[in-house]
């Protein structure tokens, strides 16, 4: 196994969610992070990226300490160099398509950077969008710009909170190949939270697995599938939360 | 009323109160407006204590008799008054008997609507966005310039022409805090007031109101227009 890429000890009340996690984890390829609603997926991420507090504990990305309650160190957003997909996209409505794409961009459209515009747009297919508002865009469109314009502040980490989760099942076949050239074509790693047992088994090479505000298992998606007989308790739980 | 009304042109001191109040209104709502983005932003945003009696104080000329605010201007902002008096030794800065006093009056009186204006459209817009910004490398004055700002441009607009009309109208806290001085402090409304008081004035009292009906009605269409026009931009 690769080196731990990512070092987590954190304590956070949100709610009735009690979250306490303490856990490495390589973040090559594409991680999922999987559990039902209301078992800390997004709260995780969100400490990771800065939109959220730990109450204490310590975070470090690559080596980079990007909190320590102790040291009281705590990176705001715009310099942990994270790129989020968020599950609505969040496009800026007063913006084109072009303008959302350059945002993130680092030292304007000249910079020397590994991941270009010309990429992104052919990557992702949105060479037709760049032009309009994203008032006009389909879902599935909206989502692309959106995996574009976090990929183009060429980020040390992407997170995707359910990118999927939004749409329908016929948009959902049209962008999950879009995420598996993004996994494959870019070397940032990715970490993919959702509650799809299909998505996981589609796109991830391993898996950390939540429950309740507690890490339950990680690793490979193999191994965790074995050590935890995975697929059947993924089922179980998503019929609990399908019934829910 | 005969044809005179409507031949004789507008006598020197008639366009003096016109002119006058475009001024004194366009400085009040120019200087007003970014202390009532700042004041908008704090109360939609912020928890802080004594955050309701800032906005307490912040309303206050909604609901004071217009000469009491302009009593009090009279002793915090005139050459013996405690900011007054530092304004004036430190920089030179005079307002009494001035027509930067009668615009900062119409600035005081008109600045809760501003800031109501504002507040609202701070608190319609969607912060997500701007955490939105701040993951793709923007400063929170960044994220603020570029994001949130444009964003809340239809409630400045409105701010400003809410703003805009009830400093052209200000009356009583401009007489009370500046005095009637022609070309100085006589206002549109203190004008017509004044004309009113005087023998053969009703003609150009009369006119003056009409004039005040044509530039509120001015500010209203103009606003109108410009605020269908923003949110074509805003929202495609």
């Amino acid at each position: 196994m690769a080196k731990p890429s990512l070092d987590i000890s954190v304590r956070r009340k949100i709610g009735s969610l009690d979250l306490e996690l303490d856990f490495s984890a390589s973040t090559g390829g594409l991680t999922a992070v999987f559990g039902r609603s209301g078992s800390g997926k997004t709260t995780l991420i969100n400490m990771l990226a800065g939109l959220l507090k730990p109450d204490a504990g310590r975070i470090s990305l690559y080596g980079k300490v990007v909190f320590d309650s102790d040291a009281g160190i705590d990176l705001p957003p715009d310099r942990r160099n994270i790129g989020y997909v968020f599950q609505e996209g969040r496009l800026f409505p007063h913006m084109k398509v072009k303008t959302n794409l350059l945002y993130g961009v680092k030292g304007g459209l000249r910079s020397e950077q590994k991941i270009v515009l010309d990429e992104v747009v052919e990557l992702l297919g949105i060479g037709k969008l760049l032009d309009r508002r994203p008032h006009h865009l389909s879902g599935g469109e909206k989502q692309r710009v959106a995996i574009g314009r976090a990929l183009l502040m060429n980020p040390d980490l992407l997170i995707m909170d359910e990118p999927l989760a939004a749409l329908d099942d016929m948009r959902k076949h049209e962008i999950l190949p879009f995420i598996e050239r993004v996994r494959d074509e870019i070397v940032t790693p990715i970490v993919y939270v959702t509650h799809s047992v299909a998505e996981i088994h589609r796109l991830a090479s391993s898996v950390i697995v939540m429950r309740e505000g507690r890490l339950l298992a990680s690793g490979s998606v193999a191994e965790v599938e074995r050590y935890l007989s995975l697929s059947e308790r993924m089922q179980e739980m998503q019929r609990e939360q399908k019934s829910a | 009323m005969g044809a005179e009304f409507w031949t004789t042109p507008l006598s020197e001191q008639e366009w003096s109160a016109i002119s006058l109040s475009l001024k004194v209104s366009l400085w009040a709502i120019v200087a007003g407006l970014p202390v009532a983005v700042f004041f908008a932003w704090l109360l939609a945003y912020k928890e802080f204590w004594g955050k309701s009696l800032v906005n307490g104080i912040v309303h206050l000329p909604l609901v004071l008799p217009p000469v009491v605010c302009g009593y009090l201007l009279l002793i915090t902002m005139g050459n013996n008054g405690i900011i007054g008096k530092f304004l004036n030794e430190t920089f030179g800065l005079n307002f009494v008997f001035s027509w930067r006093g009668a615009a900062l009056a119409a600035a005081v009186m008109a600045f809760p609507l501003m800031v109501r204006a504002i507040r609202l459209s701070f608190e319609s817009v969607d912060r997500k966005l701007a955490a939105a910004a701040s993951t793709l490398g923007a400063s929170p004055l960044r994220a603020f310039v570029t994001i949130t700002l444009p964003l809340i441009s239809p409630g400045i607009i409105a701010g400003l022409i809410l703003a805009y009309a009830r400093s052209l109208g200000e009356f009583g806290a401009t007489i009370t805090f500046v005095s009637n001085i022609p070309g100085e402090t006589r206002t549109l409304p203190i004008a017509i007031y004044t004309y009113t008081q005087m023998p053969n004035g009703d003609l150009p009292a009369a006119r003056l109101v009409i004039v005040a009906v044509v530039l509120a009605m001015v500010a209203l269409v103009g606003s109108e227009m410009l605020t269908r026009r923003l949110s074509k931009v805003l929202h495609g």
